[in-house]
């Protein structure tokens, strides 16, 4: 259309003032420290609560100490009923997924360092990204609302199927009010994931540095690229599904109700609706998300492989074309939530066959890896250890998935723990293993000061065997025929488990507390760590080209210009085996 | 800066030099398009559902507020043409869009207001629980669409380069909205 000069970002000048500097900044910095702290006080609470209903269900009529103040109704005496069980189980999902992780890897690291290693001053819409986060933490505010109305959450799950989550309080505990701030609050995650996924796609587009051509973006950069682009798509449908949820509840509006339903010996007012649609809107958001939540951990591990590795990955080039292809098939394989929904089962064959290619590009990610490693001479530093773990908890996890792919053995596998073991494995202990990782490696620039590693190893060592130990045997317990999302395990069959049941809960508890270790040495050695110098791990990438941390407008007012790829590694460089990508040595030979 | 000559990547591009309004704008396109796609299907498997289809009869109205939307995309293309060619009377091309948009929006209130008339509102039957969900949303919008050429119009008064793409991308949003209100009035009359 127009022609115009590069753009000028940055024009708004250093902030003064705390409020500015550090609670309403529009710098990309502050902003994704504060999406990682959201998700820190978010994982916290989600992990407390998959302790109390682990302990609720090895020693069911226990008492927990002060749970009643928590809620009168919920837990009398301290013992919880089984719709707070529920009610624990949604909110736990929901604050996982949605503030842990989509946020930390993705908003959190990806606003801290995609400018930064596109080599922009700032992301292309600073007062939008702003906007992302306050949105999203209104969002947080408004779930954990649900605790202390008198009601409670919700108990329809993190899925928040219809017509459970659509009726209204003639359903039971949590479905008032508490359904009512759910939607509330995943309606506004959407609007703040979309303000973001706006601000990764411009910047990645429009604001890379001069040298810097989409061939010489680091792996990292690209995984947040892929994943906003997935994200855009994928929670412009959940916010719809949202609205039409808040419809049916407030409204009056049939579109996830059918007729005829007697609640609670009311009959219910609406009818024509199809519970369906509401699993079909939100599925299909659904598995993009988990993407979401994976492909921004795979980018973080490849980029922190290579520095440790000292040598490029056997190919990037086909593990972002991967990537994409992962994203470009998540959209096709919705259904595999649904086999047993009631539909066609004809459809569920249709969407088996995706499931199981989609298995094709994350394996094809997967072998890059463990081919590139092998033979490496490999740095083992904490940031490294967690991503190995990252590979081995993804395939770990990611095997059970074949079977899931198939409906006829999801036919007895839908619903039960074996469905637990898997998601928990392959995306909710990998992507937090992506999320320390990330840390671990690049704390340094964010504080100027490194982590302590033995501490580091430690905290790695006890979460990698207690993840194992937890979840591995959910896996058995599925097989077993153990259903998922109940409070108390009363039949005769489910009674030999409940040894097992002991276990994984002691393996959760010990799992979980090794966290004070990281959280721990995250504090110290923010304020009391050693300083660290500018590039402790020799990496190549432009964010290990500016100070830590880096200035405001990320270099100090030098326009950086891009001459190398980002994965020089093994090769005669100045400063040793690396070239750092605006280092304007030649080329190596034979390249 | 060395002077030593850099093997450049096989196959790469000049670094990207478009304006991140112009992306900006056609993201928010794709986001706003997938989620009237999702309530489109939602639409044709609610008509699937149950058997409380009723037809109704869409307010005349809906068919000049079109023409008024449609001709406030026209006088929207005049205004960034004649900036472009740096002709006189930009302005009064925006200012005259604004208000046949806000015109559009006032159509779109008498519009519903016909419909209540009728005495449908929006639970009164899935079809019209549609017409409204997809007329508000649409109807909101336009507001944001009106808020932004305010915002144009802000920074048309100060003389900067800034003046070409930030109308550009105005348009983009504006044309796509009235292509999208096309678009539903043709769901609305063949669906319900």
């Amino acid at each position: 259309m127009s022609d115009v000069p590069a753009p000028v970002v940055h024009q708004h000048a250093p902030p003064t003032g705390f409020l500015r500097k550090y609670v309403f900044s529009v710098d990309h910095k502050v902003i994704g420290k504060q999406y990682y702290g959201l998700a820190l006080v978010s994982v916290f609470l989600g992990m407390l609560l998959s302790w109390l209903m682990r302990f609720h269900l090895v020693w069911t009529n226990a008492a927990i100490p002060g749970l009643q103040v928590l809620s009168k109704n919920g837990a009398p005496g301290g013992v919880m009923t089984p719709e707070y069980y529920l009610s624990l189980l949604t909110m736990h999902g929901t604050l996982m997924v949605f503030f842990v992780l989509t946020n930390a890897p993705f908003a959190g690291f990806g606003n801290y360092f995609l400018p930064i290693q596109v080599g922009a001053e700032d992301m292309a819409f600073p007062r939008f990204n702003m906007m992302s986060f306050w949105v999203t933490f209104l969002a947080f505010l408004v779930l954990v609302t649900s605790f202390f109305i008198p009601d409670g959450p919700p108990t329809s799950g993190w899925t928040a199927y219809a017509p459970l989550s659509a009726v209204g309080k003639d359903a039971g505990p949590g479905l008032a009010w508490g359904q009512n701030l759910w939607a509330i609050s995943i309606g506004l995650f959407c609007v703040g994931q979309l303000l973001g996924s706006l601000n990764f796609i411009a910047t990645t587009l429009d604001l890379r540095t001069k040298g810097m051509t989409l061939s010489r973006l680091p792996i990292s950069t690209w995984a947040w690229f892929i994943t906003s682009c997935i994200g855009l798509l994928a929670f412009a449908v959940l916010l719809p599904a949202c609205v039409l949820l808040i419809l049916d509840r407030v409204a009056g509006t049939s579109f996830f109700i059918p007729a005829g339903l007697v609640i609670s010996d009311h009959l219910q007012p609406h009818s024509g609706g199809s519970p369906l649609l509401w699993q079909h809107l939100f599925w299909f958001f659904g598995q993009p998300e988990v993407y979401i939540a994976i492909v921004p951990a795979m980018g973080i591990v490849s980029h922190i492989l290579m520095a440790s590795m000292r040598k490029p990955l056997l190919s990037v080039k086909v593990v972002y074309s991967s990537m994409i292809a992962i994203g470009f098939l998540s959209y096709m394989v919705w259904g595999h939530h649904m086999f047993l929904s009631g539909m066609n089962p004809f459809s569920a064959l249709v969407f088996s066959f995706p499931t199981l290619v989609i298995t094709i590009p994350a394996t094809i990610i997967t072998m890059i890896w463990i081919g590139s490693i092998y033979g490496a001479n490999l740095r083992f530093h904490t940031a490294s250890l967690f991503s190995l773990g990252f590979i081995s908890v993804f395939v770990a996890g990611g095997v059970s998935g074949f079977f899931l792919a198939q409906p006829s053995l999801d036919i007895y596998l839908h619903g039960t723990y074996f469905v637990v073991g898997h998601f928990h494995m392959v995306m909710g202990v990998a992507a937090i293993f992506g999320i320390l990782a990330g840390t671990y490696f690049w704390f340094p620039k964010m504080t100027g000061r490194m982590m302590n590693d033995t501490l580091g190893k430690i905290h790695f060592w006890i979460p990698f065997i207690g993840v194992y130990c937890i979840f591995m045997p959910f896996h058995f317990l599925g097989f077993a025929g153990n259903v998922r999302r109940y409070s108390t395990f009363v039949d005769d069959y489910l009674q030999p488990l409940l040894p097992l049941h002991k276990f994984i809960s002691i393996a959760a508890f010990i799992t979980g507390a090794a966290q004070l270790i990281f959280l721990y040495n995250l504090i110290y050695s923010r304020f009391k760590g050693a300083p660290a110098p500018q590039n402790p791990w020799e990496a190549t990438s432009l964010e290990w080209t500016t100070t830590s941390p880096p200035p405001f407008d990320n270099f100090g007012g030098r326009h950086v210009v891009v001459n190398h790829g980002p994965n020089e590694y093994g090769v005669k460089g100045a400063h040793g085996d690396f070239i750092m990508q605006d280092s304007a040595e030649p080329e190596p030979a034979g390249d | 800066m060395s002077s030593v000559a850099l093997k450049p990547e096989r196959g790469s591009q000049p670094t990207a030099q478009t304006s991140p309004a112009l992306s900006g704008v056609w993201v928010a396109v794709a986001a706003i398009t997938m989620s009237f796609a999702a309530f489109t299907s939602s639409l044709i498997i609610r008509q699937a559902s149950g058997n409380d289809w009723r037809h109704l009869a869409l307010p005349g109205i809906l068919y000049l507020n079109t023409m008024v939307l449609l001709a406030s995309s026209l006088t929207l293309e005049i205004a960034r043409r004649k900036q472009i060619s740096e002709l006189a009377g930009t302005r009064s091309w925006l200012y005259l869009t604004l208000a046949l948009g806000s015109a559009f929006l006032v159509g779109q209130g008498v519009a519903w207001r016909q419909m209540r008339g009728q005495g449908l509102y929006l639970a009164t039957s899935p079809n019209s629980s549609f017409f409204y969900v997809l007329t508000v949303l649409h109807a909101l919008h336009v507001l944001g669409g009106l808020l932004g050429f305010l915002y144009v119009i802000r920074r048309t008064a100060r003389a900067s380069v800034w003046r070409a793409v930030t109308a550009d991308a105005a348009a983009v949003y504006w044309h796509f909205l009235a292509g999208l209100w096309v678009y539903l009035l043709l769901v609305l009359r063949t669906r319900l």
